[in-house]
């Protein structure tokens, strides 16, 4: 058994990291698409047209992969993680049903529109297409937060006397708080990535001298909507989420921050190697008092450690945890850096000639992936050893008549198949910025409309 | 509750097969009718714009089943683990097939995707009635609630099932058949030329192997299923059922003669409904029959709580209203026949 649970969590591990690397963009580029299609009927220039065009090009490829690679996302829930689904799904099926009803009904029938049908709709109704697909991505987006909250933080709930998790209060799990603040933090992560891909886009045409009118507009839109989305991630959500774990997981706390002793005034380590196996942090580098502050805004309240708590209470991969939260909250605070550098720039008039910094947007553009995968794996190994914090542990949850063999078979054949579709979707992305908003007038003023 | 909450979940399965079942039918025999690439791109641009919202009815499908019925959805989804994964990459290589083949021109691009669109909504085809046929068939659940079926045994249908055993094949081929038909009513219906009057013939001979296989289907399925046959000699109005399926399967081949397009594609529609609520009307109250008739999975114990059941009904209803809203509005939008002038904005063309 301990092995095909080692499976099954890889096999979810690994189909929802990269399931997740499309929708992020998808539900940040929907915001400004959105704004982009909200300027082309305010201002009636085609300019702002052309730029949403070439943007739901992207944004249909990677929607198409999105939804390809979520289908199985819902499915392992009964397949890898049957006996999970079986305790606890009178609860979460509510909201991955109305994820559907809701969400992807919307999606998919106003994406259609958006793509294909400009011309029939006219002007106004090709706007309310845009607003559709984002509302109807955006509600997805909490649907699965909410999900996943409930995991976090289980509410709304009553057990059966079989034993059985029965949804007791609809909005006690529909409201959650810790789904709020969750979603409001996770979405900003998405609009973050959407603000850097235009970015690093739009300076890469201004550094190649390539439709330079759209790379303008494109650096400009990724920069002032990204300054916000990147500032609110640490404060408000960011500070918050913290706070939540640590009223809630106090384990977790202590294992993101590497702290194996409890301290009063515990210090905030920056950087530093977890030792687990001597409970301690090597070559720490750290800010006195600064966790105790963070976490209680008090310099001298006390934190605790890992040792406080049972060893089996513990997260079981302290150290990839401790690297993705610190790979994070590092990520996150270059980010706030780099797009307000950007926008001061922009504020001057001279980010279109700043060469080092249009550098600095375009190669940026790997980054804001890695911090919401690292965000993600910090809230999913913060849970365990729990698969519903407090309520049922990850050994228990598994599918107890799939074996590792079974497991392991569909586990490399997802591999291979999304190695490929990973490959394919990095060749048309590459082909549709290679062809530009305005093929055929790449130096040019942009034409009028055809 | 569970009753009602039963009969939904068969109405949203048969509402993703009459949908989907149009776009695979079209995709199964697209290289069988289509030889040019702008034939290819008709057939594509029928189903282009609302593949991808037909497929959203088998997803909200199984949301619902999974809160509604969590106890089968976990048995179920980890029993038939191996053909779930199967059915997954086949959609994932047919959502990119659809997707990405007219992103770029080439001697090898579109070729490349046409013959995987093509093969993998035949073999989705196949699996979804050999699916069908394991559910009727019922399954080795013991005790635990549980139980895992290897791809194949020994292709009896006996004890030691496997997903592929005569039975199930026989349900798999029906399905690919009745899909073929359904698929090619609709290309018919929605493309114009050479392509709609090859659909058209297509769908007539297929017509002839859906009859065929219908009858024995029926006949085998009363010896292999006995909850079948009780329920219809208990509740003798359940006969409608099948009377829709003969009517519409008439319905088909009559309509077909007359050549009016629409009326085959809805009698087609008729038929698949009366297929499916047949089946769903024979195995009630089973949800899963086990081989062994002491661990099937029935309404009353594979449900959720009452009170997630209730509650879910006020959402559900408000959601699907608004689906429904959405759908009607999208099919008029894309209604007629299909042009290949380009009606985007060059979207991948």
């Amino acid at each position: 058994m301990g092995q095909a649970l080692d499976v099954h969590r890889l096999h979810f591990a690994f189909t929802i990291t990269f399931h997740y690397i499309f929708p992020q963009l998808t539900m940040g580029l929907a915001l400004l698409l959105v704004y982009l299609k909200t300027k082309a009927l305010r201002t009636g220039d085609e300019h702002y047209d052309r730029a949403a065009r070439f943007w739901a090009r992207i944004f249909g490829i990677n929607f198409a992969l999105g939804v390809v690679t979520g289908i199985p996302m819902e499915f392992q829930f009964g397949t890898n993680w049957a006996a999970f689904a079986k305790a606890a799904g009178g609860v979460i099926g509510q909201t991955l049903a109305m994820e559907g009803v809701f969400s992807f009904f919307l999606e998919s029938s106003f994406l259609g529109l958006f793509l294909f049908g400009e011309k029939r709709l006219g002007r106004v109704g090709h706007w309310w297409s845009a607003f559709l697909v984002f509302l109807g991505s955006w509600l997805s987006g909490y649907f699965i937060v909410a999900t996943d909250a409930w995991m976090q933080h289980p509410t709304g709930y009553q057990l059966s006397p079989g034993g059985e998790i029965e949804l007791a209060s609809f909005w006690g799990l529909v409201l959650n708080k810790w789904a709020l603040w969750q979603y409001a933090h996770t979405m900003l992560g998405a609009v973050q990535t959407g603000c850097f891909v235009m970015a690093a886009v739009g300076a890469f045409y201004l550094l190649t001298k390539r439709h330079e009118t759209y790379g303008q507009t494109f650096v400009r839109t990724g920069v002032l909507v990204g300054t916000i989305a990147a500032i609110l991630q640490l404060f408000p959500t960011g500070d918050m989420q913290g706070k939540m774990i640590a009223n809630n997981q106090q384990p977790t706390l202590a294992a993101m921050e590497g702290l194996f002793e409890s301290k009063q005034g515990a210090p905030l380590a920056i950087l530093g190697q977890p030792d687990v196996e001597n409970r301690k942090l090597d070559n720490p580098l750290e800010v006195p008092n600064m966790l105790s502050f963070l976490t209680y805004r008090e310099w001298r309240g006390a934190v605790k450690g890992l040792s406080d708590f049972s060893q089996t209470d513990w997260p079981d991969q302290i150290p990839l945890l401790y690297y993705s939260y610190h790979l994070m909250v590092g990520l996150g605070t270059i980010f706030i850096g780099v797009m307000a550098l950007a926008a001061i720039l922009l504020w001057y008039d001279k980010l279109y000639r700043a060469r080092w910094m249009l550098w600095t947007l375009m190669l940026c553009v790997p980054l804001p992936y890695i911090a919401n995968t690292a965000g993600w794996m910090t809230a999913e190994l913060g849970r365990q050893p729990w698969l519903i914090y407090g309520l049922m542990r990850t050994a228990e949850g598994a599918s107890p008549r799939v074996a590792a063999g079974n497991a392991w078979f569909t586990l490399i054949g997802f591999m291979g198949m999304y190695t490929v579709l990973g490959i394919l979707w990095l060749f048309l992305i590459y082909r549709e910025i290679e062809q530009g908003p305005d093929p055929g007038n790449e130096r040019a003023v942009p034409a009028p409309a055809d | 509750m569970e009753r009602v909450w039963f009969c939904l979940i068969a109405i949203m399965l048969t509402i993703y097969v009459l949908l989907d079942g149009f776009d695979l039918g079209a995709g199964a025999i697209h290289l069988l009718i289509a030889k040019t690439d702008g034939e290819r791109r008709q057939i594509l641009a029928s189903i282009g714009p609302v593949w991808d919202g037909n497929e959203v009815w088998l997803v909200a499908a199984g949301g619902t089943l999974y809160f509604a019925f969590p106890t089968l959805y976990a048995s179920g989804f980890s029993g038939f683990y191996l053909p779930l994964m199967i059915v997954l990459w086949l959609l994932i290589l047919r959502g990119s097939a659809i997707e990405f083949r007219n992103h770029i021109k080439s001697a090898i691009w579109d070729p490349f995707w046409d013959f995987l669109f093509g093969g993998s909504s035949l073999l989705l085809a196949i699996f979804f009635g050999a699916a069908l046929g394991n559910v009727v068939r019922g399954v080795p659940l013991d005790a635990s609630g549980y139980f895992f079926e290897p791809l194949w045994t020994n292709f009896r249908v006996g004890d030691d099932t496997g997903i592929l055993d005569w039975y199930t094949i026989l349900i798999g081929v029906l399905a690919l058949l009745a899909l073929m038909m359904h698929g090619g009513l609709w290309v018919q219906l929605k493309t114009t030329g050479e392509v709609s009057s090859r659909a058209g013939k297509l769908s007539g001979q297929a017509w002839w192997g859906v009859l065929v296989l219908t009858a024995i289907v029926t006949a085998v399925t009363f010896r292999v299923q006995h909850q079948v046959l009780e329920n219809f000699s208990n509740w003798p109005w359940g006969f409608i059922f099948p009377l829709l399926t003969v009517a519409g399967l008439a319905g088909v081949l009559f309509e077909l003669r007359k050549r009016d397009e629409r009326k085959a594609f809805l009698a087609s529609c008729a038929y698949l409904t009366g297929m499916l609520t047949s089946v769903v009307f024979g195995l009630y109250p089973l949800v899963l029959p086990a081989r062994n008739p002491l661990y099937s999975l029935t309404v009353a114990n594979a449900k959720a709580g009452n009170y997630g059941l209730k509650i879910g009904l006020v959402w559900w209803v408000l959601g699907i209203t608004l689906a429904a809203g959405y759908f009607t509005y999208v099919y008029r939008s894309f209604s007629g026949k299909v042009t290949l002038d380009k009606d985007s904005h060059g979207y991948g063309g």
